[in-house]
């Protein structure tokens, strides 16, 4: 060994590359605590500001009750929803060359890529009164905006690509060699998908699901486009939360935020539970 | 595990049921929940007194144009209780309900009224009694951007009105007036909410102008601080109309009930409730009563003073507008 190569190896590169890499992490850190932290602990902090009591008095509030149990069945009818066509896409996409592949790639990661606000605009322009599908929906006595089924079309559509994303990656690293296996083995098609398929994309499924949910619990733009924000019925707890902070309401507005932020905080247990066990 | 699923379902729909009574929704502006809460249950004691009928009524709150927008689509409203005559005009041009919904209900359908007045720090130290003080060297006044905020528009066009009164209708005269009060204004928030936020918690400026309505609600939510409500001398009459969506409460079948909702927000009863959310009314025995509240004003229309929300759209509030002029040059 050199004096010169010693000098660099042992005394130069490693001052540098501690000094470098404890900067970095202390600003990280500084960033996560100023931008994350701090508000997130301030939202907690709000919400309790008047005591456990007054917070549970306006969690029981009707208004912001029916909030939370609208937002938990909007994600209950969406996520499965999305898991099924995620799987379906997936599949389709990892497993066949089809013309129009590539078009449908582009397709599926579009709600990514625009505002929510733009899903709210389109379903109003399609399924409004002055809309395209409107004058027959209004004949026929159906009711899809300002109700469930317009909250939870528009939801679909911004959470759709999350599951395809995370599924599709995985199996196209995984090739279809095991299925094939299968198939010379026997197996139908059904036996397949739940033999072989699923137990190796479920981790990746999971995951996509979980995110796909907690989109779906947070969606506010498109969602309240479509609304009509009715109280107890079709007010979902972002805009819930919106409503009490506009009306002056800031324990009211801070404690449905928290549960929200709870919510979040749940899902991101889930995840983390989830990525250590895809590996 | 489905079946569970299903059940759920079912089981929490059925707790939301829907009655076979009278059933309303009132498509309402975005800072009236509270008092519709105040209003609801009273009109719901009277009808059942009247008719024997249970009557609930859903609420829904939002931007005024928002709604107007929202109705046009589709959403179902039997009544709207709105601030801006022009957003019912919009339902009367998409066929939803007569052009002359104003001959309706007294008083141009407008049941209770505000104007744009002041809400200052604890003690009035820097002594703001009139427009003329907003002007002054010393005083730094918070309300929103005109450009975004119908309540900010307002303030725009009531100190406007109060200059041309102050220098007999000259209008470049009035023009000035208006752009130093702009120069005094240290941060403009695009809505109402944000900048009393920015007067009541960020505690910058001296005073903040909102409709007198607002004032009452923030100077209540904000007791600790003291604020004291100011009234000028002359402000522009904010309305606040309401109308029966006929389209919709016809297919509904709850004209009657509707038409007695909104006749509700005239009686005795109602305007007092009006009153007590710091509302000016027009009924004799609840004006007195809550005259200590309310001190005498000036109010002149956008009507007399501007020649309508038409012409003062176009003049003022248009692209490259007096506004316009007068935001940029500051």
């Amino acid at each position: 060994m050199t004096a010169s190569a010693h000098v660099t190896a042992g005394a130069l590169a490693p001052r540098e590359s501690r000094l470098v890499p404890r900067l970095l992490i202390g600003l990280a850190l500084l960033l996560t605590a100023v931008f994350v932290v701090v508000p997130m602990v301030y939202i907690f902090h709000r919400a309790f500001a008047a005591g456990w009591s007054v917070f549970a008095a306006n969690i029981a509030e009707p208004g912001t009750l029916h909030a939370i149990w609208l937002t938990a069945l909007v994600a209950v009818i969406t996520v499965p929803v999305n898991v099924g066509f995620g799987i379906a896409a997936a599949w389709a996409l990892a497993r066949f060359r089809f013309p129009g592949r590539k078009a449908l790639l582009v397709l599926i990661e579009i709600p990514f890529s625009i505002s929510p606000i733009i899903a709210g605009i389109c379903y109003l322009l399609l399924y409004g009164r002055q809309g395209l599908l409107g004058p027959w929906l209004l004949a026929h006595d159906v009711q899809i905006l300002f109700a469930l089924p317009g909250i939870v079309l528009v939801t679909m559509f911004v959470t759709s690509p999350f599951v395809v994303r995370e599924v599709l990656p995985l199996m196209e690293a995984q090739g279809s060699e095991q299925e094939q296996a299968a198939v010379t083995l026997g197996a139908s098609g059904w036996q397949i998908f739940r033999r072989v398929t699923l137990p190796n994309i479920r981790w990746a499924l999971l995951y996509g699901a979980v995110l796909c949910g907690a989109r779906a619990v947070g969606e506010f733009g498109g969602v309240s486009v479509v609304s009509g924000s009715i109280r107890g019925q079709t007010n979902t707890l972002p805009l819930q939360i919106d409503l009490l902070f506009n009306d002056l309401n800031i324990v009211g507005a801070f404690a449905a935020a928290s549960t929200l932020t709870l919510i979040a905080l749940v899902v991101l247990v889930l995840k983390a539970v989830m990525e250590s066990r895809r590996g | 595990m489905k079946t569970s699923l299903i059940a759920a379902v079912l089981s929490v729909g059925l707790a939301f049921p829907s009655f076979a009574q009278d059933k309303i929704l009132n498509v309402s502006y975005d800072v009236a929940r509270e008092l519709f809460e105040q209003i609801n249950p009273a009109f719901a004691a009277k009808w059942k007194a009247d008719t024997g009928r249970d009557v609930t009524i859903d609420q829904s709150h939002g931007g005024s144009s928002k709604q107007a927008r929202s109705i046009l689509e589709g959403l179902p409203a039997d009544v709207v209780t709105f601030n801006q005559v022009t957003d019912i005009d919009v339902l009367a041009k998409g066929g939803l309900l007569d052009a002359d919904w104003r001959a309706a209900f007294p008083n141009e359908a407008s049941p209770y009224y505000s104007l744009p007045a002041f809400l200052v720090r604890k003690d009035n130290p820097k002594g703001i009694k009139d427009w003329d003080d907003l002007v002054r060297d010393d005083v730094k006044s918070v309300f929103p951007n005109p450009k975004t905020s119908g309540n900010a528009r307002y303030t725009y066009l009531a100190a406007y009105a109060f200059a041309l009164e102050k220098y007999s209708g000259d209008q470049s005269q009035a023009q000035d007036f208006v752009k130093k009060l702009f120069a005094n204004v240290p941060v403009f928030d695009t809505g109402g909410r944000a900048a009393t936020t920015t007067f009541a918690e960020k505690e910058i400026g001296d005073v903040l102008i909102t409709f007198e309505a607002e004032t009452g609600g923030i100077a209540k939510q904000y007791a600790d601080k003291g604020f004291v409500r100011v009234t000028p001398s002359l402000s522009v009459l904010a309305e606040f109309p309401v109308a029966v969506v006929e389209a919709n409460a016809k297919k509904a079948g709850s004209e009657e009930v509707s038409k007695a909702y909104l006749g509700f927000l005239y009686s005795p009863e109602g305007q007092k409730i009006l009153a007590e959310n710091f509302y000016r009314v027009n009924d004799e025995a609840v004006k007195a009563e809550f005259a200590a509240g309310f001190p005498d004003v000036k109010l002149v229309t956008v009507e007399d003073v501007f020649g309508g929300w038409d012409k003062v759209t176009a003049e003022h509030f248009a692209e490259g507008g007096i506004l316009d002029k007068l935001f940029v040059n500051q």
